[in-house]
């Protein structure tokens, strides 16, 4: 056997997603999927080496201030204050430790600080909306921020998005990649929102709502939601079969 | 246990405020080695329409075909300098263009080679989840023989070839096409 080959034949995948727990390209009630989703079906690749493998993004490309979107300005922003807090687990429990989080969102006033955002709505000059952080060893991360406010989109008459942040990750693979948006529990919009809406399975969607959480509450300061994560595991992994 | 992986989201209209921090057209630092190359094209949706707001995510090997990545087993050295990560927003008329150098060949399954290839993801406003495809180089022998070409309908193999692009210069031409006719085929990874 070549070199090249040797080893690679064992590498597991990872496991795909549960029927109804992701969405389709193809969601009509999301306007902008019309004409950039795809219409045919999707090829499917067993994962090679390429797709096992992915971007490492090492604890010296963070900055550690990144995690407080509360302090990139000269002041302090307007808006509630909160703290968005979480793991980032695999589909087999096990922590991700040390991958990257991207995170960005609207101001209070549910503005971006984004030229195509044309919104009626004020920017907060103390804030940008962006950060980032790495998972801990227990797959931990926590961000300071505050809380977004819902926007008007023109999705469709008096369309409104609930208030979101949205997340990136990439996890150990190729294939873990996820980007996603964290809600806030008891959002009035969530029961209208088309991308919210767009996963069949119920259980699926309800896990993007974040929970009201005392424990990472901190007195006097902010309050706390939690959001945990979670990226596709290895198949084949021992104490999956359990 | 077993959990399920969260539901993807779209990236939305606003990505940039989050992904600019990382964007990267420019792969192989000065010194590392393999054939230098660059790639442009655009993203477009069912109307041909260029798509002003998606952005690409490249994953590769270096050029001896060695992935920057602690589950890569094979014996072969790493390149300082060289990730293999880039992150590419398309401009206005849904362009993108970046430059790198050839991956070398991979193994994949059976202890077989894979023809040279570079995996992208792609993200827009419109995406529920991201597509995800690959960029083979034109006239290589190697991927009439590839496994992951193969496993794409004959007809629809071209959408993942490059081409030699007639500005010349060795520039490579690759487009994305979303929806329609010459739709790219995308992977179910």
């Amino acid at each position: 056997m070549p070199k090249d080959t040797e080893g690679t034949a064992s590498l597991p995948g990872y496991r795909r997603p549960a029927p109804g727990t992701q969405p389709y390209h193809l969601h009509p009630a999301y306007a902008s999927s019309i004409k950039r989703a795809p219409s045919k079906p999707l090829v499917y690749l067993p994962h090679t080496l390429s797709e096992v493998t992915g971007p490492i993004f090492e604890a010296s490309a963070v900055d550690l201030k990144a995690c407080d979107l509360t302090r990139h300005g000269s002041g302090e922003p307007l808006g509630e204050r909160i703290i968005v807090s979480g793991r980032v687990l695999d589909e087999n429990g096990r922590p991700v430790h040390h991958t990257l989080v991207e995170l960005w969102q609207a101001n209070a006033a549910g503005r971006y600080l984004h030229k195509i955002d044309q919104h009626d709505a004020p920017l907060d000059p103390n804030f940008i909306g962006t950060g980032h952080a790495m998972t801990d060893a227990n797959g931990r991360y926590r961000f300071v921020t505050i809380r977004p406010g819902a926007y008007p989109w023109k999705n469709h008459h008096n369309a409104w998005r609930p208030a979101h942040i949205h997340f990136s990750l990439f996890g150990p693979a190729f294939a873990t990649r996820l980007v996603t948006q964290m809600y806030f529990p008891g959002d009035p919009l969530l029961a209208f929102d088309p991308i919210f809406n767009c996963t069949a399975d119920e259980n699926a969607r309800n896990r993007l709502v974040s929970s009201f959480d005392w424990e990472s509450t901190l007195p006097e300061q902010a309050l706390g939601y939690k959001f945990d994560l979670i990226l596709s595991g290895r198949e084949g992994m021992p104490w999956e079969t359990k | 246990m077993t959990l399920h992986a969260t539901t993807s989201q779209t990236v939305g209209p606003f990505f940039s405020i989050g992904f600019d921090k990382l964007n990267r057209d420019d792969l192989a630092a000065p010194g590392v080695s393999g054939q230098r190359i660059e790639i442009e094209g655009r993203v477009l949706d069912a109307d041909a329409q260029g798509v002003p707001d998606a952005v690409i995510e490249i994953w590769q090997a270096n050029a001896r075909g060695k992935y920057a990545h602690p589950d890569d087993p094979q014996d072969k050295p790493a390149e300082p300098g060289f990730q293999g990560f880039g992150r590419i927003p398309t401009q206005q008329n849904g362009t993108f263009r970046f430059a790198t150098i050839k991956p070398g060949r991979v193994p994949g399954p059976d202890g077989k080679l894979q023809a040279p290839h570079i995996l992208v993801s792609v993200f827009a406003r419109g995406l529920m989840r991201r597509l995800v495809t690959r960029i083979y180089f034109p006239d290589d022998p190697a991927n009439s023989q590839d496994y992951a070409l193969s496993l794409v309908e004959s007809s629809r193999r071209h959408t993942l070839i490059a081409k030699h692009s007639s500005k010349g210069d060795g520039l490579l031409e690759w487009n994305v096409v979303l929806q329609g006719p010459d739709e790219t085929a995308f992977f179910d990874c």
